[in-house]
């Protein structure tokens, strides 16, 4: 059997950064994924990131998934792609499917950086194609530059929708309207505001009622919702469209972590059941941490950051680095994270966090 | 439809090309990207048919998570084409219900 001090489930943005921190500390790092290509998600976003300077605000998505991947080979990390990890056993082992094959390998820490999947939305109609996740989207045409469809109706006004919409946009589709059942837009002013400058209108309290078609989509209905969310009779409208995006938010993929045994628990501020963990990213399984979208949906920033503190507690906890050291690296990560969740939207998942680490120590 | 020119990213980079085999029809896609992204370009929008109605169904996560984009590949059904690539004489069918297998398992 394979044998490596750290073994971390996931490339993307939150996978990387532990590995990062951890090899360059001295430790043998393996990573793995089940993709074609490692970054996650970060390949295929191609808008500017908020936040502040220092933590790469005005940097593209592209670019920081581009220099993770330098940085990674810089440091000697050994990315494994096409590789499922389907099991987690006592030990900690995982179990590994690539090319065919089926093997364990057994870590002295594993990190689980599994990420988020897309929450998808049942109404008449939803299985036709055309009816896709927003995510799909800015896959198709982002990174493989493929139009999904030429008019296109949004479902969802947070940041996903609002900036998907943006990207569909510039590849050409029309965004017929983005609806949002809330009475108001969930996600940032600024994403919001360059949408309408191009003419979308963002219909608050209003969603999909419908959407009809023979082989694929052809119109949506769309309807007003009172504050029940229930429709109001006689507010329908049809939209000639051929696409749907559904961006109603995203779910942590905590599979490997319920077979680990980590305790979970269910937070909705943060995309539903997330395991618990410490203060260094460790869960209530012995050995295996978490960082990124899985202990709860947010972005690639915060991602990068609880990867680090989880790259770094592994090096201090196998002793590549000491108690001082460790301190004073976790603490810059931890800094980072604090600044990144400040505001009217980090705060809720800020307040979140800390619930989340109390219900580990004090369940 | 191809995205030839974008804004951020620039012009389309000219790949290689293959040819793959849709339902007996030749289609021209371009080297290492996925079935679903070729398909979609060609406008080919339904991959398989449920078993119980026969209703259409198509790409929808994009990333290996669901199962809406199923086809039956080089004879190997319920192939997730979102995220298996395309390779020259690739043999690529709409698959119907739960598909069957056409080689040796």
């Amino acid at each position: 059997m394979k044998e490596v001090e750290f073994a971390i489930v996931g490339g993307g943005p939150a996978g990387l950064s532990a590995a990062i921190e951890a090899a360059r500390c001295g430790v043998k790092v393996m990573v793995f994924d089940e993709n074609e290509r490692p970054g996650g998600q970060l390949f295929k976003q191609i808008h500017k990131f908020f936040g502040s300077r220092e933590h790469g605000a005005g940097i593209r998505g592209i670019d920081i998934g581009s220099q993770l991947l330098e940085d990674a080979e810089k440091y000697g990390v050994e990315v494994y792609l096409n590789a499922a990890v389907w099991g987690i056993f006592d030990g900690p082992q995982l179990g590994i499917c690539a090319e065919h094959r089926v093997f364990r390998v057994k870590a002295k820490k594993v990190l689980l950086a599994t990420g988020a999947s897309e929450n998808a939305l049942a109404f008449s109609g939803w299985t036709l194609p055309g009816v896709i996740g927003a995510g799909a989207a800015q896959t198709m045409i982002n990174i493989h530059r493929v139009l999904p469809g030429r008019r296109v109706l949004m479902v969802g006004s947070g940041n996903v929708g609002l900036i998907i919409s943006y990207q569909l946009l510039q590849a050409g589709a029309q965004v017929e309207a983005v609806v949002e059942a809330l009475p108001h837009i969930t996600g940032y002013g600024v994403h919001a505001s360059k949408l309408r400058r191009c003419g979308v209108p963002i219909l608050t309290s209003h969603t999909v009622k419908e959407a009809t078609g023979q082989e694929r989509v052809e119109r949506a209905i769309i309807v007003e919702v009172d504050h029940q969310f229930e429709p109001r009779p006689g507010t329908e409208r049809d939209l000639a469209v051929d696409t749907i995006c559904l961006a109603v938010g995203l779910t942590p993929m905590a599979e490997l972590a319920w077979l680990a045994g980590c305790r979970i628990a269910y937070i909705p501020e943060l995309g539903g059941h997330a395991p618990l963990h410490d203060d260094n990213m460790l869960t209530t399984a012995e050995d295996i941490y978490v960082a990124g979208d899985l202990t709860g949906i947010e972005e690639a920033h915060t991602a990068i950051e609880e990867g680090r503190v989880a790259g770094i507690a592994v090096a201090e906890s196998l002793g590549y680095i000491d108690f001082t050291r460790a301190f004073e690296l976790k603490q810059q990560a931890k800094d980072h994270l604090g600044a990144l969740r400040k505001g009217p939207f980090g705060e809720k998942r800020a307040q979140a966090k800390v619930r989340m680490i109390e219900r580990r120590e004090h369940p | 439809m191809r995205i030839k020119n974008h804004p951020i990213l620039g012009p389309l980079a000219n790949k290689k090309k293959v040819m793959i085999d849709v339902d007996g029809r030749q289609i021209e896609a371009e080297e290492n990207e996925p079935i679903a992204a070729a398909l979609m370009a060609q406008g080919i929008s339904v991959f398989h048919r449920t078993k119980k109605t026969g209703s259409p169904r198509g790409l929808f996560c994009g990333i290996g998570r669901c199962s809406d984009c199923f086809m039956i590949v080089d004879g190997i059904p319920n192939t997730r084409t979102c995220v298996t690539p395309v390779r020259e004489g690739m043999k690529i069918e709409t698959q119907h219900g739960l598909g069957q297998w056409k080689v040796d398992r």
